[in-house]
């Protein structure tokens, strides 16, 4: 499965978080929660493990509640795919502090690597044509890092960006996988006392 | 197509109860798929100044919203149609995954006079989808009692974090009328 040519995902996951401030990151089902559970657990991590297709929205609805904090979605392809419309309503509502990065291995890794609809669809060109502008395709370290330097910015948002990566599984790290206590500590570190 | 058989297509009462409990509760981002029976409420979340209206592509997302709106503090309301509650099953896993404050108020149709028979299916397993989720569900049948079920459905959602719909009935909003 392995192409030389593509990025290592733990490798653009750790480069996207490694200087994130206060951003905060929402993980979407599957092997973006690994990523990002991999690069060290943190108060601002929303973790996904079901509720596929909604990452984009939950991140949505996070950035357009604390307008002044970066809000990262990191996804995958398939996850992206099924929440496709989520797109055009990001388009609509353009939030200038949410980023939107899709890990794109052309499969569904966690269900035995199936062939997935990116090997055909440009989920770039479908971002840009649902209304955003900033929508780029990654493909070395160097460009990664200076997205995530991009990512900081909250006033020129939205933007949507797809890395094409190694399909190669790689060992899962298990991020926490109770919602209320993930929900209840992001929620505390922005400042909220539980109900 | 878009006319009612009764007077409620005339500004309503029942819609401006519903807007002053959300105003009252605070709530900030409302995503809605159109329906004509809420089209009055959009109007006004659209003309208020602390609220979010959200047009949505498929009401899931409404679901996945609210999520998101509350972790970042803030409290939401999703507005749709009966046959959209079929959209949102796997999607509504998140009320219980994460317990937050979670309303959504559902005009109702296939039922009482309903003119279209594919409205009807839907309409008639919303209620019992709704239950099967996790979702407590409220209903108001006439305009006079609007207020107090939203007034019960926003207290205990918002309040105790229970996860609440409301039904708006189609004997309250008013058969669609099909003209010709």
């Amino acid at each position: 499965m392995s192409k030389a040519n593509l990025l290592n995902r733990r490798q653009v996951v750790a480069s996207l978080l490694a200087s994130r401030g206060d951003a905060i990151a929402v993980g979407g089902l599957g092997a973006s929660t690994y990523d990002i559970a991999a690069a060290g657990d943190h108060a601002r991590n929303l973790y996904l493990w079901g509720a596929m297709g909604g990452a984009v929205m939950i991140g949505l609805g996070v950035a357009l509640a604390q307008p002044k904090l970066p809000v990262l979605v990191i996804t995958g392809d398939g996850e992206m795919l099924m929440g496709l419309g989520s797109l055009a309503t990001v388009g609509l509502q353009k939030p200038k502090n949410l980023s939107i990065i899709v890990l794109d291995n052309e499969s569904y890794g966690e269900t035995g690597g199936q062939m997935s609809h990116t090997a055909a669809a440009d989920l770039v060109g479908i971002a840009r044509a649902c209304g955003i502008a900033d929508s780029v395709a990654l493909a070395t370290l160097d460009e990664i890092a200076a997205f995530a330097a991009r990512m900081q910015d909250v006033s020129a948002g939205p933007r949507f960006a797809n890395i094409k990566i190694d399909a190669a599984n790689l060992e899962r790290v298990l991020s926490n996988r109770d919602g209320m206590f993930v929900l209840t500590r992001l929620r505390g570190a922005l400042g909220f006392p539980p109900i | 197509m878009h006319a009612r058989a009764d007077a409620s297509t005339d500004a309503a009462s029942w819609p401006e109860d519903i807007f002053a409990i959300l105003q009252r509760f605070e709530v900030r981002q409302v995503p809605y798929v159109p329906d004509a029976g809420h089209s009055q409420l959009i109007e006004r979340v659209l003309g208020e100044p602390s609220m979010r209206g959200i047009a949505l592509t498929t009401e899931e997302e409404g679901v996945a919203l609210l999520l998101g709106a509350w972790a970042g503090g803030q409290r939401g309301v999703l507005l749709m149609q009966s046959s959209g509650v079929g959209n949102c099953i796997n999607m509504l896993s998140l009320t219980q995954i994460f317990r937050f404050p979670f309303l959504t108020l559902v005009t109702m149709r296939g039922e009482w006079g309903e003119f279209n028979p594919w409205q009807v299916p839907m309409g008639t397993s919303t209620q019992g989808v709704l239950e099967l989720a996790g979702i407590r569900v409220l209903r108001a049948s006439h305009p006079d009692e609007v207020r107090e079920v939203m007034e019960a459905a926003a207290s205990q959602a918002y309040d105790a974090c229970t996860p609440t719909a409301v039904l708006l009935s189609q004997r309250l909003i008013g058969t669609k009328v099909f003209v010709k």
